[in-house]
């Protein structure tokens, strides 16, 4: 734990600091069938001791906007647009040789299958070591010993005799904890993490949520967590960014979001959930399947499944406006009974005034923005 | 409870595996299981991975033999058959397996994968106009157009595909469907139109569904009755409501705990974060299973294995518990989070 202490007292980051700032980003892939836009002019902030959602179904361009600010995107995709500024260096404009210098000390990742991103011919402890002898000049000798505090860390048991262990030879949980020591090991101040418990057990999931939010507040990481969960997001996230065929279609903070969606697709999603449902009742769910990335339609991209459907939904796209929860709105959601009690409490989010309840608090943020031309008219559907 | 169409008796199954660590070559994937599933009713089986969910699963789709114990389906004991009247019992037990892109054959198309188990069950449509017209029927039931029959599998979404796999089930008109976390591999929006089309169809045809999921939102919406597995046994089973609101079983309530709940006001809430994993069934804990991860876990927890009682009394419908010192309702939830700190 030294050097965890010495890096943490030099750069004492403060919470509410912007650690990531996405703008425009767009990847294309090439395919045989032409390049498409995986990617659309995607853009979200992510703050240190903050985690950001970043919520969508497959297909839906999360996972390679991950790799992309990782900077580890497959062959054929390329990043068309954007700037990934990570404190204040913009990751985009680097070469790849410059950005293998922040994959480590400034940036960690971790993946969603912890058998295939760990390598199997390799032990636990020449991986976890691996951070310190690039980065740090360790010897092999020392980069063990700090591979066996980062196990502790993480909380594996008996980690003085598992440092010579290989990946198969741990538990589904314990690879995922690995993986995480690997991403924290030289507390970076931003930690991506795509997946991190899909594949796990309920029971396992909430300790590996549990070490996240550990070793988020110990190192006041900025989180950016990539899930399909909603109940994830729920419990785990302070803001959330939706997406939808390669587009943010809605963000905000969680609370606000999820008790008032102001896009039609996140309202479906909230109501495809069956929570508050009585049992057997008739779920609803959003009918058809998302565009293929091949003919992503002209205007909204989320037209051929909205009940809300316009003309002008098929002729422009919405860009991402702010929606200001004016109370008159916020009042007349139908989870009103549920909104009521943990809004107020968390930052007076109820009231119109949006951005003066924070005001004298934190920093200004960006509130809450929606891509849809009907946002004000979705309580009615 | 409705009328017990398949009744499990103390079902055992033990695998001879390779020498493990601990020097035991068997291990106990299902030791002593007794159920009942009634006619046109949901079960909801729960449990981690390795707890012998799919081990049941195959168990009473007969790919495996029971060391000991009994399943009786309507009076029959299944394992006793042999000929015609096994070839006829085969018919009733169909299965939805969890992965629809792995459980189609993609070098056939969807009608031709909705008709392939008349080539066992020959005499059930004899003629190939009948069985044209019943997979018309059954793409109808599970919400395709006819004309799918003709498309193959990659030309289908995942949802899409799932409804083919539940046709397929359909197409022997079964009393029992085994589904096999159905549902967890289609992303949230499909997920809900195919668990309305399993309800749908419950409704329509009376079919009995065992629901194996580790979703636990989603068996509360969809099962009757639901049964709680740890390494090889049932812990708890009861009403859904009963077991979710009421769990008596520490494990359960701290499975409940564990699993995220989509709580729109935002409020975080205390949880049992369970520590450690499960023991591997090659060396399961002496006395009760879970002692080994339990917060109440005493002296007796080691020695005794804990017999299923009776925990609900007022109430007519049976809540099974197998632990020597239950929780009481909801107080003993509240009390429980307390204790694991």
């Amino acid at each position: 734990m030294k050097t965890a202490a010495q890096t943490m007292l030099t750069g004492q980051p403060r919470a509410s600091d912007v650690v990531l700032s996405v703008r425009d980003l767009a990847v294309d892939i090439r395919t045989h069938r032409g390049t498409v836009r995986a990617v659309n002019g995607v853009g979200f902030e992510a703050r240190a001791g903050e985690t950001l959602a970043l919520l969508g179904e497959s297909g839906c361009g999360k996972s390679i906007t991950a790799k992309a600010l990782a900077g580890i995107m497959d062959p054929v995709c390329d990043l068309a647009d954007g700037e990934i500024v990570l404190n204040g260096t913009d990751l985009a404009a680097l070469t790849p040789k410059e950005r293998l210098k922040f994959a480590g000390p400034e940036l960690g990742i971790v993946f969603q299958d912890a058998l295939t991103a760990l390598n199997p011919v390799y032990t636990v402890g020449t991986q976890l070591g691996e951070a310190f002898r690039i980065h740090r000049g360790l010897s092999a000798k020392e980069a063990k010993a700090e591979a066996i505090e980062l196990m502790k860390r993480v909380g594996i048991p008996e980690p003085e005799s598992r440092v010579n262990s290989y990946p198969h030879q741990f538990s589904g949980g314990m690879r995922q904890r690995i993986l995480i020591a690997m991403a924290v090991a030289l507390n970076p101040r931003l930690l991506i993490a795509d997946e991190p418990t899909t594949a796990l057990d309920v029971t396992v999931q909430a300790q590996i949520m549990q070490l996240l939010r550990k070793l988020r507040e110990e190192g006041q990481m900025a989180v950016v967590l990539i899930t399909h969960d909603l109940a994830v997001v729920a419990e785990e996230a302070d803001s959330v960014s939706v997406m939808y065929a390669g587009n943010v279609v809605e963000s905000g903070p969680v609370s606000e979001v999820f008790s008032d969606p102001r896009h039609p697709y996140t309202k479906g999603l909230l109501e495809s959930v069956p929570v508050h449902v009585e049992r057997g009742a008739h779920l609803k769910s959003i009918a058809g399947s998302p565009p293929e990335l091949h003919d992503i339609p002209a205007g909204c991209v989320y037209q051929s499944r909205c009940p809300l459907v316009q003309d002008i939904c098929r002729a422009e796209r919405p860009r991402l406006l702010p929606v200001n929860g004016s109370s008159a709105v916020v009042q007349t959601g139908a989870e009103d009974d549920d909104g009521d009690n943990g809004l107020g409490a968390d930052a007076g989010l109820d009231g119109g005034n949006y951005a003066g309840n924070f005001a004298g608090t934190r920093p200004p943020r960006p509130g809450r923005v929606a891509a849809c031309h009907f946002s004000k008219e979705l309580n009615n559907v | 409870m409705s009328e017990p169409l398949l009744q499990i008796d103390g079902l055992c199954k033990t695998f001879h595996v390779a020498k493990s660590a601990s020097g035991n070559t068997r291990l106990k994937a299902l030791d002593g299981i007794s159920l009942t599933v009634g006619r046109g009713e949901t079960l909801g089986l729960v449990g981690e991975s390795g707890c012998g969910k799919s081990t049941l699963a195959r168990t009473l789709m007969m790919l495996e033999t029971p060391d000991a114990g009994t399943v009786t389906f309507e009076g029959t004991n299944p394992f006793r058959l042999r000929g015609k009247e096994l070839l006829s019992w085969r018919r009733r037990v169909q299965m939805v397996f969890q992965d629809p892109f792995a459980s189609l054959n993609a070098r056939m198309s969807a009608g031709d994968i909705i008709a392939e188990p008349w080539a066992t069950h020959r005499s059930l449509y004899p003629s190939s106009r009948e069985r044209e017209a019943r997979v018309r029927e059954l793409l109808h039931m599970v919400g395709l157009r006819p004309s799918d029959a003709r498309k193959s599998p990659q030309e289908f979404s995942g949802g899409q595909r799932q409804r083919i796999g539940i046709a397929r089930a359909l197409a022997l008109n079964p009393d029992v469907i085994i589904l096999d976390e159905p549902v967890s591999a289609l992303d949230l929006s499909v997920q809900a139109q195919v668990l309305n089309l399993l309800n749908d169809l419950q409704q329509e045809l009376g079919v009995s569904y065992i629901f194996i999921s580790h979703d636990l939102t989603v068996v509360r919406h969809v099962a009757d009755r639901v049964a709680v597995m740890y390494l090889g046994r049932i812990i708890e089973t009861g009403d859904t409501e009963d077991v979710f609101d009421h769990p008596r079983h520490p494990y359960t309530a701290a499975l409940m705990s564990a699993s995220p709940k989509l709580d729109v006001t935002g409020a975080k809430r205390d949880r049992i974060v369970l520590q450690g994993e499960l023991p591997s069934p090659l060396d399961p804990p002496s006395g009760c299973r879970f002692r080994t991860r339990c917060w109440k876990a005493q002296d007796i927890c080691a020695e005794v294995a804990p017999e299923p009682r009776v925990t609900t009394a007022a109430d007519a419908t049976l809540h099974l518990a197998e632990c020597h010192f239950p929780l009481e309702s909801v107080r003993g939830l509240t009390g429980a989070i307390a204790a694991s700190g």
